[in-house]
């Protein structure tokens, strides 16, 4: 029924189980020589999806969150003095 | 230990790389930064805990890894990023192809179990060995690498196999496939 597209399928189970190692490759390499190149793009865009968030610094909200409850902290005695107001936890 | 001047230097010098995994985890920038937040505050309300000398990042992921799955537990995953919100966290837009790579990318990394995706990111993005990565998650380390080649099988079947022209166009691929029964 599905003719031309039954090798698509069988590679695509292949390519989801870990048996079968030779055939499995035999069948990548069919699709255009991928394995090792793929999975270094994969990795490549992985990388460059996260170096970009990476790359944005601190935030300000960050600096300000941390140096504010460095006050509180910083003094304990008088932490209760109603400086600490994250309510939560 | 208390927090020193130091330890609290190094907290917020991990921020970037926890905003970058709140990020790659969650799909959307707003939730991200308070999944950080949330983290900083409960990193600092548990400092006494945090042994000296430990790896401090692997002890924030940590958090914040256990913090998105308890919330993930409780609303799910909203369809994210449907209106390009986290393309709107980048600093600079790349441009039309990269972008529509970036999008595919970020729609297949989506597609994977969330055991997977975590394991990937960590290992492969945040740079963590599969010691760390097994900590974070609280797995076996074998369980990590196992994990992270199902990820990354699954990636290149998603992005390099299913949408090839090698197999005409993807629609009717799909189509096909779907509706084969």
């Amino acid at each position: 029924m599905r003719g031309p597209f039954r090798g698509l399928t069988v590679t695509r189970q292949k390519l989801s189980s870990r048996g079968n190692v030779g055939q499995d490759m035999k069948d990548v390499k069919k699709q255009g020589g991928l394995n090792a190149e793929i999975q270094s793009r994969i990795g490549h865009q992985l990388r460059a999806m996260y170096d970009d968030v990476v790359r944005q610094g601190i935030p300000e909200r960050f600096v300000d969150l941390i140096r504010k409850l460095d006050v509180a902290e910083g003094s304990p005695q008088l932490g209760n003095a109603g400086e600490k107001n994250d309510g939560g936890e | 230990m208390p927090l020193t001047d130091s330890l609290r230097d190094d907290i917020l010098a991990a921020v970037p790389s926890l905003r970058a995994f709140a990020i790659s985890l969650s799909g959307n920038g707003d939730r991200a930064d308070d999944l950080v937040q949330e983290t900083l505050l409960r990193a600092l309300a548990n400092i006494d805990s945090f042994q000296p000398g430990s790896n401090l990042p692997a002890w924030l992921f940590t958090i914040l890894r256990n913090l998105f799955r308890s919330d993930y537990r409780k609303r799910r995953r909203e369809v994210e990023d449907a209106d390009g919100s986290y393309a709107k966290t980048l600093k600079t837009q790349p441009a039309q192809g990269a972008h529509l790579e970036f999008e595919e990318f970020r729609a297949a990394l989506d597609k994977l179990p969330q055991d997977q995706r975590e394991a990937l990111i960590l290992v492969g993005a945040s740079g963590f060995s599969y010691e760390d990565a097994a900590a974070i998650c609280g797995c076996a380390v074998g369980t990590i690498k196992s994990r992270v080649n199902r990820a990354r099988s699954k990636l290149s079947a998603l992005l390099y196999v299913e949408g090839t022209e090698d197999f005409g166009p993807d629609e009717t691929v799909r189509a096909v496939i779907g509706g084969s029964s």
